[in-house]
């Protein structure tokens, strides 16, 4: 079992032609997913590495295939009417790897995509796998095994480092989700834990968040109310100084507020195990799997 | 990216909002020659980009134009929050009755643009969300339908209690509003929006921050960067598209993805060091990125040791000794360099390093201990 993919996910890849696209559009084949259409407007008809049909629009390559999932690779400002596109198209999961998407566009398509009741994922993310059957995004498919961790995380090399250390230390995971490190993102931790939670395969949950905003602390508190499974947490971000941007939009402290070490006060109330290192992750979360 | 209250004001100023007149200066003789000009008090204004100005002494009510030169005299080249004072803002002086605060910012739990108006102005809004938070109206926005009239009219009598006073602070409200959106903030304040004892409403501070996802699509706005009040490490890192942030410590490190950055300058910490910077060479391989990297860390006399850690998925990671080669050739280190790298391309970046001369190893936490080691001046652990 998984959370938001898996075998049966049937993909469409806004971008495909494109320079990053092309490029994870063949990893993510190469790793046994279900690639069933490319985006491109203007390339319709053509296929890409001779298998994969091209449509001009979303709409068509859902009707024609019955994609269920999109994955975005186009430029930041195409972002937000590509997220649109795939949610109006009918697809239920939306993956907007594109890093750069103006704030203000997604006050606007946040609604958009949540009236319609589809989940996004992204933007600015690495997308998430599900090791052995699915892999919808960036994340480097041989840093993970299958098992019994479910990881959720705001960052992308970090995740890898983790998923890494635990994978090398022989322990897999159900599914990566990267949920990507802007202000306003489509799904958030508590989204993916809830998730986790529900998901029998899953045993124990390693989450990953950063300085900014309140996500981390509000996560903290569903699972101390909701969660009967063992979650660690890592804050990224200690020593980062106030009011700059530590490279992700959304890691940033705005006066006073958004600090780690209010982040990890919210941990350790709900009673969380607490990483201080990346590596600490391996030593808590196989004492949770005992 | 931050912009200065006399460009925040000129922006505010096209949308109609009411602001007293002023103009910049570069000397004293050109501010007194401006207050000389408008034949009235004037306010002095430092243009930094720090809060606090007024505490550290950067704005001076000014009765006369030799007032008005002898104020700017102290405040140019004044240092503020490590910022040196380059121009001041010299503006005619208003009348003032009472104070409120006007904000807007976009907010990640709404996931909104959201109103801040208090009638508790002039001080730090976040005091006042903390000690008084009753004294704040909180009015979230759908971009889709704008901010409408009676929602602008709310904050308007949450302010005041005259209907005249109310419908103009609305008006405001909704330019600050247009402004906002046109602009690409992610926040936008008037502190304080100003009653004279005329009854007349006068933005007297203007602020501005604009999310740096908009500048490509914004060129006018992207043109209002003050570079010379800027950190120049960091001007120099923008330009080299790098992802650069300078702080106190003496460990350079040099990190892709920002997430990876921050929690390695956390694990110098951790072993008892002090990070230098926050260096993101972002995702792509580069061998160019690396060597730019190099010369901004080593240009900065504090650091006493470099750190990569590079986790390699899209970046490969021989790519990355590719550019530590060519970079320590062409300007040879005079600080140690401790590598950590791991992933796509693994071994051929081992082996390019350890033909160069270089080692490396593919564990974190080991890597960061040396690096902190060394930098201590010790011996490598």
């Amino acid at each position: 079992m998984s959370v938001f993919i898996d075998k049966n996910t049937k993909l469409v890849i806004q971008g495909i032609t494109g320079r990053d696209g092309s490029f994870h559009a063949k990893q993510m084949m190469e790793y046994g997913t279900q690639v069933v259409a490319g985006v491109t407007p203007g390339k319709g008809g053509q296929k890409f590495e001779g298998t994969v049909p091209i449509f001009n629009t979303v709409a068509d390559a859902v009707k024609a295939t019955g994609a269920n999932t999109s994955v975005i690779y186009v430029p930041p400002p195409f972002a937000a009417d590509a997220i649109m596109e795939a949610a109006a198209a009918g697809v239920q999961l939306v993956v907007c790897i594109t890093e750069g998407v103006p704030v203000l566009d997604m006050t606007k398509v946040y609604p958009f995509v949540k009236e319609r009741g589809v989940r996004l994922i992204g933007p600015n993310c690495p997308g998430l796998i599900t090791p052995g059957a699915s892999k919808v995004g960036i994340i480097p498919g041989r840093i993970c095994t299958p098992g019994p961790v479910g990881v959720v995380s705001r960052s992308g090399t970090l995740t890898y480092e983790v998923v890494y250390q635990l994978t090398r230390a022989g322990i897999g995971q159900t599914t990566c989700v990267g949920i990507g490190g802007d202000p306003i993102n489509g799904t958030n931790f508590i989204d993916c834990l809830a998730a986790f939670e529900k998901d029998p395969a899953t045993k124990a949950v390693a989450m990953m968040g950063e300085i900014g905003g309140t996500d981390e602390q509000e996560a903290a508190e569903y699972v101390k109310q909701h969660m009967k499974k063992p979650v660690v947490g890592f804050i990224a971000g200690q020593t980062a100084p106030p009011g700059r941007r530590m490279g992700h939009a959304g890691a940033i402290i705005s006066g006073s507020s958004g600090t780690a070490a209010e982040k990890l006060e919210a941990f350790a109330a709900a009673g969380m195990g607490i990483a201080k290192r990346p590596i600490d992750f391996v030593e808590l979360i196989r004492a949770r799997l005992k | 990216m931050n912009i200065h209250e006399y460009q925040a004001k000129e922006i505010l100023r096209g949308y109609g909002v009411n602001i007293p007149p002023g103009e910049i200066a570069t000397t004293p003789a050109e501010a007194e020659a401006i207050a000389k000009k408008y034949g009235t008090a004037v306010m002095v204004k430092a243009q930094v980009h720090a809060g606090g100005r007024g505490k550290a002494g950067g704005v001076k009510f000014c009765k006369t134009p030799a007032d008005a030169k002898e104020k700017a005299t102290a405040i140019l080249g004044m240092q503020i929050k490590g910022l040196t004072v380059e121009k001041v803002l010299v503006t005619v002086a208003a009348d003032i009755g009472t104070e409120a605060y006007v904000g807007i910012i976009v907010d990640r739990a709404t996931k909104k643009p959201v109103f801040m108006v208090s009638a508790a102005g002039g001080i730090d809004i976040e005091q006042v969300a903390a000690e008084t938070p009753e004294k704040i109206l909180y009015v979230p926005v759908d971009v889709r339908y704008g901010l409408p009239t009676y929602d602008a009219m709310r904050m308007g009598f949450f302010l005041y209690d005259d209907v005249k006073l109310a419908r103009a602070a609305g008006k405001i409200m909704q330019q600050l509003y247009a402004a906002f959106m046109a602009s690409g903030c992610s926040l936008a304040e008037i502190n304080p929006l100003v009653v004279t004892p005329q009854g007349e409403l006068v933005a007297v501070d203007g602020k501005m921050v604009i999310d740096d996802n908009e500048l490509d699509r914004l060129p006018a706005i992207a043109a209002l960067r003050d570079e010379s009040s800027e950190e120049p490490s960091e001007v120099d890192a923008r330009n080299a598209n790098l992802t650069f942030i300078k702080l106190d410590g003496n460990v350079g490190c040099v990190v892709n993805g920002a997430g990876l950055a921050m929690a390695t300058m956390d694990l110098v910490k951790y072993y008892g060091g002090e990070p230098a910077n926050f260096l993101d060479i972002g995702g792509s391989s580069n061998p160019e990125k690396v060597v730019n990297a190099l010369r901004i860390i080593t240009a900065d006399p504090n650091v006493k040791a470099i750190l990569f850690n590079i986790f390699g998925g899209i970046t490969r990671t021989d790519d990355v000794a590719n550019g530590i080669v060519t970079a320590t050739k062409a300007n040879p280190l005079k600080v140690p360099i401790v590598i950590r790298l791991t992933g796509t391309n693994e071994e051929i970046a081992m082996k390019i390093l350890t033909e160069n001369g270089f080692s490396a190893s593919s564990d974190m936490d080991e890597a960061v201990q040396k690096a902190v080691a060394l930098a201590k001046g010790g011996k490598a652990a």
